[in-house]
């Protein structure tokens, strides 16, 4: 089981083992996704107080969620690049960054377009979880525009893991701002004391699209590690013998 | 101590550092973090004199009232100790409603009446089909009805 991790940490052999790994993530993720909209948009029945405009947390919710496990990745490979001088855990971080920013802009969107007709604003200054939200996309910017202003890809790596490293402290204040001070968003639903706060027939469609978001987005992120990793080794003997190869590159 | 380990604690160190510098400067600007004032904090004077703030509480059963040929309006909120009566005219949100959360921004008239500039709905944490909405709230109405009585001990406006 070690060696299996420690054997999968190496550039090339990374580079192999994605290749089968993504599809196995892609499509039960496009799957759960397809039955997830289907169901959230037809099955599920309308809220008793927003109607039918509550199913836009079907987007929301998964989209909120990865915005802050994408940093996870992040800070995560990160750190462990910088304690154990890890290559492709640097990899993982630089990979996750755009798809973390991505999800946070979705977020922060798709909030905006249904607190203007429920809260009656697309927006509130001085709200902890909107703002939380906000300085988390910036983070994902100023980790992107760090690493791509230092040439040297190990100086890169260090001075953006640092960045990252330093901007955890906000992901645990996005998730616990709702609790610590007041704020116009709801409080947690799915893990709320008591069970979660919601009827079956609309938890299944958004369970559903949570765990289709997060492997979609494992497919996505192997995906980039990949195309990371051959950048990164693009002056190594590996990758020269795997273009010049017979199948290019496959 | 090996330089794997050295990095181990500096990355450690910098992490609750980090958390530290964080706790204590929310700690030191507490007040300014609350999206809006309770409605006993409101009761008891402990509210921003000179600016406008926002307060937050569930509007009272029954207390909304419309005036004739305008937006204008006047309604109570309640964190189910204290009352603060409100004035507002202007457009609401879906959401607003009685028995709703909703957060209004403006400022205290000498009387004691908050004067709202803008009225923002809250939404809870639960999520229903109407009809489950419709049973709960039988039971609830003959469970809360203590509460609402507990509501006036305190009053401004």
């Amino acid at each position: 089981m070690w060696k299996f991790f420690h054997h999968l940490t190496s550039p090339p052999h990374y580079y192999r083992v994605g290749a089968t790994l993504i599809p196995w993530l892609a499509i039960p993720g496009l799957a759960l996704i397809a039955y997830g909209t289907y169901a959230g948009l037809f099955l599920a029945s309308e809220d008793y107080q927003q109607g039918d405009a509550f199913r836009i947390i079907y987007v929301h919710v998964p989209a909120a969620y990865l915005s802050m496990l994408a940093y996870a990745f992040m800070a995560f490979g990160g750190g462990i690049g910088l304690i154990w001088r890890m290559k492709l855990a640097h990899a993982v971080g630089a990979a996750a960054a755009p798809l973390g920013a991505a999800f946070t802009f979705l977020a922060l969107v798709t909030g905006a377009i249904w607190g203007r007709p429920m809260w009656g604003t697309w927006w509130e200054w001085g709200d902890p979880r909107l703002t939380s939200e906000l300085i988390l996309l910036f983070l994902y910017f100023g980790y992107m525009a760090l690493r791509s202003s230092i040439d040297d890809t190990a100086k890169a790596d260090k001075a953006s893991a640092v960045l990252a490293l330093v901007g955890v402290v906000n992901v645990v204040i996005v998730h616990y701002s709702v609790e610590w001070w007041s704020s116009l968003h709801q409080g947690q639903t799915l893990f709320k004391k008591g069970g979660p706060g919601m009827d079956a027939d609309m938890l299944y469609p958004l369970l559903a699209m949570i765990f289709g978001f997060t492997l979609l987005f494992g497919a996505l992120l192997a995906r980039r590690i990949r195309t990371e990793v051959l950048f990164r080794e693009r002056r190594t003997r590996w990758v020269r013998e795997l273009v010049l190869a017979p199948e290019g590159g496959k | 101590m090996k330089p794997r380990q050295q990095r181990m604690l500096a990355v450690g160190l910098a992490i609750v550092g980090v958390g530290i510098a964080a706790a204590l400067t929310f700690r030191a600007f507490d007040e300014n973090m609350m999206f809006f004032v309770e409605i006993s904090d409101v009761v008891a004077g402990e509210y921003p004199k000179e600016r406008n703030f926002r307060i937050g509480g569930l509007v009272v059963e029954d207390s909304i009232e419309r005036e004739k040929g305008s937006l204008a309006m006047t309604f109570r909120v309640t964190d189910m100790r204290c009352e603060v009566g409100v004035e507002y005219e202007g457009v609401l949100p879906d959401l607003f409603r009685e028995g709703q959360g909703v957060v209004a921004h403006g400022r205290m008239g000498n009387d004691g009446v908050f004067v709202a500039d803008k009225i923002l709905a809250k939404h809870d944490e639960n999520y229903m089909a109407p009809e489950v909405a419709e049973s709960l709230a039988q039971h609830v109405d003959e469970k809360m009805q203590p509460l609402q009585e507990v509501g006036t001990e305190c009053v401004s406006g």
